[in-house]
C-alpha cells in the first residue's frame, strides 16, 4: 500500500499512499455528516551528526511515518493521527476523526479524487541520501580545526550537520490530490571562548531548502571562524545598557524582530479570536510609510519554502504591509472558509501528529534608500545588535521580546564596545511605526525554528540595515 | 489492554527482541515508548478541536570499541525493527572512539515503586473530556465582566509506558498516566487587552480543579488592565512560582556532569563552595511522586534517586549519567534523560528548593519598593546557562509599602545567574509542582536591574 523507494525525481512525486485509499478513507471519514475531510501523509527521513568536545559523537538516522485525518463539521474540528498505513490503520484513525464532528444524519458519501494537481517539488541537485556518511562527519572535522585555530581562547566547539527529506501528500473531501517533497540541509557551529571575564558563547548556523549542495557555495570553515570570532570578541563584551534608546539591527538580523512585531499578529487565527492587536486594523496604517512587508513562500532554497502548503495550497508570495499600511493578514483554510476567501499557503503542521495551523514561512522587510553607515553615524546614543537571538509575542498586547547574541554601543555616532547578552523589549504596534530609517543592504537571517501552540517548523526572515528609533533595552549597566 | 503489544510487557518483549539481534562484539541498547494522547479545545461554548492521537516509537543505539550509532523510527512495525538497529550498526564506525562510551549496566539500585498510573484516566469516557473543556470555557468567559475572550480552554491527557533493555542485562518499565487543564483568557477594558492563563495537572480527571483554573486566569488577565511602563532602575523583585520554577529549572539545568565536564557549565570549578544563599537548598528528585516529571527509572533503565545539587548554598553535586560517570570516574545519578529519538543526555528531572515559613503574602508585606513577577518572556533568547547572563521581558505589579500597587509591563528583569543565587533574600512557603523539570515558589531576589522607561 505504501509506495516507497524514491531514487532521483523526475517530474512528479508518486506519492505515498494509492489515490483508491485515500479516497476511501475520506469516504468512511464523512460517514458521520462532517462537511470537509483531509488525510494528511507524511514520511520524513532525517540524518544528523555531531561532534563536540573534538569526538564525533553519534551519527543519528530517523524515520517517521503516518498519517493525519481531520473531519471539520460547523466549528468543531476532529483530528486523530496514525503511524498504521494500513487500509485497517487509516479507518480506525478516520472513525476516530470522525466521532468528533457527527451531526447524526450521516449516510454515504462517496469521494472522487481529481488526479494529481499543484506545483512540482523544487529539484534538488545532490540528494543528502545519497552522499556517504564520511562526507558528512568530515564537514564537521573541519569545521571543528578552523574555529579552534581562530584563537587560543576557543575551549570548546561542538557542530551539527543535520538533513532531512519530507515527503508528503495531501487529499482531502473535494477532490484535491497533491503533494511535495521537501529536503533541508543544515550546518551550525557552537564555540565558547573563555577569558578572565569567564565563558561566552558564539554560534552560526546556515540551512536552506535543498541538498548537499550546499556546501558549493557554504565554507564550513568560514562558518566556524564566524562562530569562533562572536564567542572572542564577546570576552571584552561590558554589560548591556538599561532602558529606552534607538537600536540599529544589522542586515539579515532584523528579521526576528518582524516576525515578532507583527508576524505573529497577522496570522488570521490569533485575529478571528481577538487575540492580536492588529485585528480589525486592515487598510490602516500601522508602520512608517517606508515599510513593506513580505511574507512569501516560494523564495528558492530559502529555509520556510516548500511547493504547497501542509493543507496542500501551493505557496504564495503575500504582501502584508505594503507603504505602511496593513494590507492583509496569513490564511489557513479553515479561517479562509469562515471568511469565504481563499487561503494563502500558510496553513503549516510540524508533522503528520499535529493539525494544520496559520504560519509563517519567509518573512521580510523590502529595502530602503538610507546607507548604513549613515544610519549609525546619525545616531548619537545607541545600540547595534548585529545578530539577533529568538525572540517571543504576546499578541493580545503586542508586548515581544528579542534577544541579541551580538552587539555593539553606539556612541557618538560609531559603533564602540561589545555588550554582553540580552533581551530587548517592544511594543509591536509602536516599533512598526518608529522605524525612521531602512538601508538598502538586504540580506536574509539565519535559519530558524517557529515555534506556536506546541509546533515547530522552518521559516526563514530576511531585512536590510534599519533603525527602531525607541525600544526597551534589557541589560544592567546604569 | 492485558497482552497488547502497547502495555509494558509488550514493549519489553519488543526491546528484548531487537536486543537479541545483537551480534558478537556489540552492546546494543533499545527503548521502546507507546502513548495515547486526547485533547480537547473549547471555544465560544462549541467544541473546537478534539484530537485522538496515538504514537509508537523505537530507538536503538549500538556499541562497538567505544564508539556508537544510533537510529529511531516512529513505529514499532516488524520491518522498522529490523531497519532500525541496521541503520544504528551502520552509523557506528562514523564515530570518534571513546573509552567512556558504553552502555549503562544494571547498578543493583531498586527503582522506587511510585504510584503514577491510573485505571481510571485510561477508561475516562471522551464524552466526559468533552463536558470539562466546555465548562473551563464557560467559567473562564464569565468568571469577571472584563473578561472579553477565551483564547484557549483546553483539557488534555496521556497514557504512556516505555521500555528499556540492553545486551549489558538491563530491563526496566514504566507507564505513567497525566491530564491537566489550561485556560488563557483576554481581559478587555477602555480599548486596552490583557492576557493571563491558569492550569492545573494531575494523575486523573479528579485531580482537577476546574474552578481554580477559570480564577486564576481570570485574575492573572484582569489585574494587569491600565498596566504602564515602570521607570528602569534597580530594585527588590518577587519571582511568583511560575517564574521562579523556570529560573529554577534554568539554574539546576547547568548542574550536570556533561556541561561540566565539556566546558559549558558556569558552575564546573565550583564544587564544595559557596554559590548561593545560604537559604537556598536544591535538590533534583524524580522519585517524589508528586512531581509531575515523576519517574522511577532513567532513560538508560536506571533507578532514579534523590540528589541534593545545592544545600545550605554550598554545591554539593552535579548529576550524571552512565557515560559522564565513567568519565568523572564516579556512579551514574540516574539522571539520563532522552525521548525514544535520541542518544542519552544528562540532566535534571524534578527539582525543588526546600521551601521557607512566610506565606507570599508575608513576603511582599516586608517589601516597601519592588516589583512582583507574575511572567516572563525570552527566556530561551536572553538567558545564557553558558556566560550567566540573564534578561528576560517581564510582567507583573508594583510593590508599595508592603502592598501590591499598579499592574506593569513591557519592561525587562535583568542580572546574572551567579548574582541572583547570592541576592536570593527569602524563599516562600508556597513549595508546589508545576508542569515543569521544577517546582515553583516564591523568591525575594534583592536586586534585579528593571529596564522601562
Amino acid at each position: 500500500m505504501v509506495v516507497d523507494g524514491d531514487g532521483p525525481s523526475k517530474g512528479r512525486d508518486p506519492g505515498l499512499l494509492e489515490p483508491d485509499l485515500l479516497a476511501e478513507t475520506l469516504s468512511m471519514a464523512m460517514t458521520t455528516g462532517g462537511e470537509f475531510a483531509e488525510v494528511f501523509v507524511e514520511d520524513r527521513r532525517s540524518t544528523s551528526a555531531v561532534l563536540d568536545d573534538g569526538r564525533i559523537e553519534e551519527l543519528s538516522s530517523g524515520r517517521d511515518r503516518g498519517a493525519g485525518i481531520r473531519v471539520i463539521l460547523g466549528e468543531t474540528t476532529g483530528f486523530a493521527h496514525t503511524a498504521d498505513l494500513s487500509p485497517a490503520g487509516l479507518r480506525a484513525a478516520a472513525e476516530a476523526a470522525s466521532a468528533a464532528a457527527r451531526s447524526g444524519d450521516g449516510g454515504v458519501h462517496e469521494v472522487t479524487l481529481d488526479g494529481p494537481s499543484g506545483p512540482s517539488p523544487a529539484v534538488v541537485s545532490v540528494l543528502p541520501a545519497d552522499v556517504p556518511k564520511a562526507r558528512k562527519v568530515e564537514l564537521l572535522q573541519r569545521a571543528d580545526a578552523a574555529a579552534r585555530s581562530t584563537d587560543g581562547a576557543i575551549s570548546q566547539v561542538s557542530a551539527r550537520y543535520g538533513d532531512s527529506q519530507r515527503r508528503i501528500q495531501i487529499a482531502n473531501s473535494e477532490g484535491l490530490l497533491t503533494g511535495d517533497r521537501q529536503i533541508r540541509t543544515l550546518f551550525s557551529v557552537s564555540c565558547v571562548a573563555s577569558g578572565d571575564t569567564g565563558l561566552q558563547t558564539g554560534r552560526e548556523s546556515v540551512g536552506h531548502t535543498v541538498g548537499f549542495e550546499l556546501f558549493d557555495w557554504v565554507d564550513v570553515d568560514d562558518l566556524a571562524r564566524r562562530a569562533a570570532g562572536r564567542a572572542i570578541t564577546k570576552l571584552e563584551a561590558v554589560p548591556a545598557p538599561s532602558g529606552e534608546m534607538p537600536v540599529v539591527v544589522g542586515p539579515g538580523g532584523g528579521g526576528v524582530l518582524f516576525h515578532e512585531a507583527c508576524g505573529h499578529g497577522l496570522e488570521a487565527d490569533l485575529v478571528a479570536k481577538s487575540a492580536s492587536v492588529f485585528a480589525g486594523r486592515r487598510g490602516e496604517v500601522v508602520a512608517a510609510p517606508t515599510v513593506s512587508l513580505i511574507d512569501d513562500g516560494t523564495m528558492v532554497g530559502e529555509w520556510g519554502c516548500f511547493a504547497v502548503d501542509d493543507e496542500g495550497r501551493p505557496a504564495r508570495r503575500n504582501v502584508l504591509i505594503e507603504d505602511g499600511v496593513l494590507t492583509d493578514y496569513m490564511w489557513d483554510r479553515l479561517r479562509a472558509r469562515r471568511e469565504g476567501r481563499e487561503g494563502s499557503g500558510n496553513g503549516r503542521r510540524q508533522s503528520y501528529r499535529h493539525l494544520p495551523m496559520v504560519r509563517m514561512t519567509n518573512t521580510y522587510l523590502e529595502g530602503g534608500i538610507d546607507e548604513p553607515d549613515a544610519i549609525v553615524a546619525g545616531t548619537d546614543h545607541g545600540v547595534y545588535v548585529a545578530q539577533l537571538g529568538g525572540g517571543q509575542v504576546n499578541t493580545a498586547t503586542g508586548d515581544f521580546v528579542f534577544g541579541m547574541t551580538e552587539a555593539y554601543l553606539i556612541e557618538d555616532g560609531r559603533l564602540t564596545a561589545p555588550i554582553r547578552e540580552g533581551n530587548l523589549i517592544g511594543n509591536g504596534p509602536e516599533a512598526l511605526l518608529a522605524i525612521d530609517a531602512i538601508a538598502g543592504d538586504f540580506a536574509m537571517g539565519s535559519p530558524g525554528t517557529c515555534g506556536k501552540d506546541g509546533q515547530g517548523v522552518p521559516v526563514g526572515d530576511g531585512t536590510p540595515t534599519l533603525r527602531v528609533a525607541r525600544l526597551t533595552v534589557g541589560g544592567t549597566a546604569a | 489492554m492485558a497482552g497488547s503489544r502497547d502495555d509494558e510487557a509488550g514493549l519489553l518483549a519488543i526491546a528484548e527482541s531487537v536486543v537479541a539481534m545483537a551480534v558478537s562484539g556489540e552492546d546494543v541498547e533499545v527503548v521502546v515508548a507507546h502513548e495515547r494522547e486526547t485533547e480537547v479545545r473549547a471555544y465560544g461554548g462549541e467544541v473546537e478541536t478534539l484530537t485522538s492521537a496515538e504514537s509508537r516509537g523505537i530507538g536503538v543505539r549500538v556499541v562497538r570499541d567505544g564508539r556508537q550509532g544510533f537510529a529511531y523510527a516512529g513505529t514499532l512495525d516488524a520491518d522498522a525493527l529490523v531497519e532500525v538497529i541496521a541503520e544504528a550498526r551502520d552509523n557506528v564506525e562514523f564515530a570518534t572512539p571513546d573509552e567512556h562510551c558504553a552502555v549503562a549496566e544494571p547498578d543493583g539500585v531498586l527503582a522506587a515503586d511510585l504510584d503514577l498510573y491510573r485505571p481510571v484516566l485510561v477508561d475516562y469516557p471522551a464524552e466526559e473530556k468533552v463536558a470539562i473543556a466546555l465548562e473551563l470555557e464557560l467559567l473562564t468567559r464569565s468568571a469577571d465582566s472584563r473578561i472579553s475572550g477565551v483564547e484557549t480552554a483546553e483539557y488534555g491527557d496521556s497514557v504512556s509506558a516505555s521500555a528499556v533493555a540492553t545486551t549489558t542485562g538491563i530491563r526496566s518499565t514504566s507507564r505513567e498516566t497525566g491530564c491537566f487543564l489550561s485556560a488563557y483568557a483576554l481581559a478587555e477594558q477602555d480599548g486596552e487587552t490583557q492576557t493571563g492563563f491558569g492550569f492545573s495537572l494531575g494523575r486523573e480527571p479528579g485531580d482537577l480543579d476546574v474552578a481554580k483554573v477559570a480564577a486564576e486566569a481570570a485574575e492573572r488577565s484582569t489585574r494587569m488592565l491600565g498596566a504602564v511602563k515602570p521607570a528602569s532602575g534597580r530594585i527588590a523583585v518577587v519571582l511568583d512560582p511560575w517564574v521562579s520554577a523556570q529560573f529554577l529549572g534554568i539554574v539546576a539545568g547547568t548542574l550536570n556532569g556533561e556541561s561540566v565536564q565539556k566546558g559549558r557549565s558556569l558552575f564546573a570549578d565550583r564544587l564544595g563552595e559557596e554559590v548561593a544563599s545560604p537559604l537556598l537548598t536544591l535538590v533534583d528528585d524524580p522519585t517524589d511522586p508528586a512531581a509531575t516529571s515523576a519517574t522511577a527509572t532513567d532513560g538508560e533503565g536506571l533507578a532514579t534517586r534523590r540528589n541534593v545539587l545545592i544545600e545550605g548554598g554550598r554545591l554539593e553535586r552535579f548529576v550524571h549519567n552512565s557515560q559522564t560517570a565513567r568519565r568523572a570516574g564516579t556512579v551514574s545519578t540516574g539522571s539520563a534523560v532522552r525521548g525514544y529519538s535520541s542518544t542519552p543526555g544528562v540532566g535534571v528531572r524534578a527539582v525543588s528548593v526546600l521551601g521557607g515559613d512566610r506565606t507570599p503574602a508575608q513576603l511582599v508585606s516586608g517589601i516597601d519598593d519592588g516589583v512582583l513577577v507574575q511572567g516572563v518572556s525570552g527566556l530561551h533568547s536572553g538567558v545564557n546557562p553558558v556566560s550567566g547572563d540573564f534578561s528576560t521581558g517581564a510582567e507583573g505589579l508594583r510593590i508599595r509599602g508592603g502592598e501590591l500597587a499598579e499592574p506593569i509591563r513591557e519592561f525587562t528583569i535583568a542580572s546574572t545567574i551567579q548574582k541572583m543565587l547570592t541576592d536570593l533574600v527569602a524563599i516562600g512557603d508556597d513549595v508546589h509542582w508545576l508542569p515543569m523539570r521544577a517546582a515553583g515558589v516564591t523568591l525575594v531576589i534583592g536586586e534585579l536591574t528593571v529596564s522601562g522607561v
